[in-house]
């Protein structure tokens, strides 16, 4: 039973750091219809910004102390927000009325170019570096279990950020702009909707969030340019899984990945194997629903 | 026809609301309109009919901003729109509700007319806007709350019409509101068609395929034909006129 609640606590700290991650993917697939592959740049990006700008906070607001680590973790969602709308604008934009695939094939080259760019010495370099110790570390014993800190604030974090998103995408004005803008770009426009301006705002939103993802993630290990490749398939996984396009289908599928990755990965003998325990499982699923957990297969009434 | 002559203007400049001239629309190489000119007096309802393929929805489409124009003015409310994105082209008054209706299928019926209200900053304005947009059409009210999604195709039409409403429209563009709807409720939707024009002022282009219907509710018509205007007159005089009778009416 100890062994089932440490699984599932750890579970849902990575989890929850996928669920992040997972919502950008399928907010940007939600209004433009295509993967953007660069998002998981942007959260090795946003765990950059926090590398650099953390000593400068700290040095104001003290080492480790809260408002320290609520500044950097806003002003790297920041920059990523603006790294993110830049890039919307420069490599996406140009291509708005060509076909989707020629959009996926240079996301693609957005995400070689900043890795490779990001690995020159002159940049970031390619050697791991060791991230900040921006939150004390404190494992919090409930009985047999014990809790890090780290996953505890990643959770809670993660579940302010979900309830903000769910407020922003239900109950604002731009929000219901987005959704409108999702479902029939030309129908929005006629209303009056900036159609741009609000895409432009969804790859600030979901790059703010992947910021938030890069950080969190890079609170259990160093960084380097090449560091968000893995969550970033993994989260991109999570959201087919839950049904691209489909916000809580993100947050289910980012979810249920950390738990069946941590799981798969506790059973003895069984470490090697996650990957392909997790993913076997995806398979399983979409094999059997194809449009994901809670997407839905499109019928329009015409 | 109110072609209501202004002391000290020509008569061509009398409160005629759009002016379209020669009007060329390419998708591709493929040329949609080869040189369409219309008018569209103040306070009126004009009808655009002709066969499928003709040019009708484009021509709309071009109006609002949607497709641009390769050659040719639009001329609306004192200003060339020919220019203009489709959020500029709205912000001025010209609504279009485009063919297929576009209603947001996954926002509820309240959230579809909020949308139309996007540019409106007057909450007075829309709320009163809304209870009469629920008064023309009170099916509308009573889904308030469902996904548009769900709505029959003659609701989903009301809404599409209700949305522009919200808009502040001066002039509205319905582009085919009978298709594929239930013909009780085309009657219905046709007679507040025919309200909204006489009680919001507001003047109306109305592209069918169903040319009896668009002739009886309209003042002035133009017949499309293949990218071109064939032939144009007060509705009674076309839908009098042996060739449409022969092409359009079934006659």
């Amino acid at each position: 039973m100890d062994w089932f609640f440490q699984q599932l606590i750890n579970g849902l700290g990575l989890g929850a750091i996928y669920a992040l991650i997972a919502l950008g993917y399928t907010m940007v697939y939600g209004v433009l219809r295509f993967i953007n592959f660069a998002h998981s740049d942007v959260l090795m990006l946003g765990a950059f910004s926090a590398f650099y700008i953390a000593p400068k906070i700290e040095k104001v607001f003290g080492s480790q102390s809260v408002l320290a680590c609520v500044m950097v973790f806003i002003l790297a969602a920041a920059v990523c927000a603006v790294i993110g709308m830049t890039i919307e604008r420069l490599a996406y934009r140009p291509l708005r009325n060509r076909p989707k695939l020629t959009v996926l094939i240079t996301a693609i080259g957005v995400s070689l170019l900043i890795e490779n760019t990001a690995q020159n010495e002159r940049v970031l370099g390619s050697a791991p570096q060791a991230f900040p110790q921006l939150i004390t570390e404190r494992a919090i014993h409930l009985g047999n279990l014990v809790i890090s800190s780290k996953d505890l604030i990643t959770v809670l974090v993660t579940l302010v950020l979900l309830g903000g998103m769910w407020f922003i995408v239900q109950k604002t004005r731009i929000g219901t702009a987005m959704r409108a803008v999702s479902f029939n770009q030309q129908a929005a426009a006629l209303m009056g909707v900036p159609v741009n301006r609000i895409i432009s705002f969804t790859f600030g939103l979901g790059s703010a969030l992947a910021a938030v993802a890069g950080i969190l993630y890079s609170l259990n290990s160093s960084i380097e340019p090449l560091m968000g490749v893995q969550p970033g398939l993994r989260a991109f996984v999570a959201a087919v899984l839950g049904g691209i396009g489909n916000l809580p289908g993100a947050v289910l599928g980012g979810f249920l990945l950390g738990l069946l990755e941590t799981f798969a990965g506790g059973i003895e003998g069984w470490s090697n194997y996650r990957d392909a325990f997790a993913f076997g499982i995806l398979i399983l699923i979409l094999l059997v629903k194809p449009a994901g957990l809670l997407g839905r297969s499109s019928v329009e009434k015409v | 026809m109110s072609n209501v002559r202004r002391s000290g203007l020509p008569l061509t400049q009398s409160a005629t609301l759009l002016t379209v001239e020669n009007l060329h629309v390419s998708y591709g190489s493929i040329k949609a309109l080869h040189g369409v000119s219309l008018k569209v007096p103040q306070g009126s309802i004009v009808t655009l009919i002709g066969a499928n393929g003709a040019g009708k929805s484009t021509t709309l489409r071009a109006l609002s901003g949607l497709v641009k124009p390769t050659a040719g003015s639009i001329h609306y409310d004192g200003h060339e729109v020919s220019k203009l994105p489709p959020e500029k082209v709205v912000s001025r008054g010209l609504c279009h509700v485009p063919e297929g209706r576009m209603v947001f299928a996954n926002l509820t019926v309240r959230e579809n007319l909020k949308m139309g209200a996007y540019l409106q900053k007057d909450r007075k304005w829309i709320a009163e806007q809304t209870d009469y947009v629920f008064g023309l059409f009170p099916r509308l009210k009573e889904r308030e709350v469902q996904s548009a999604g769900t709505l029959s195709g003659g609701e989903q039409q009301m809404l599409a019409i209700g949305r522009a409403l919200l808009s502040k429209p001066k002039f509205l563009m319905l582009d085919e509101p009978s298709l594929g709807i239930a013909p009780l409720l085309v009657k219905t939707i046709f007679q507040r068609i025919v309200e909204i024009n006489r009680e919001q002022g507001l003047t109306i282009l109305l592209v069918e395929q169903n040319a009896n219907l668009a002739l009886d509710v309209s003042s002035y018509a133009y017949v499309l034909e293949t990218g071109k205007i064939l032939l144009e007159g007060p509705s009674a005089v076309v839908k009098a006129d042996p060739q449409v009778q022969a092409a359009y009416l079934g006659a």
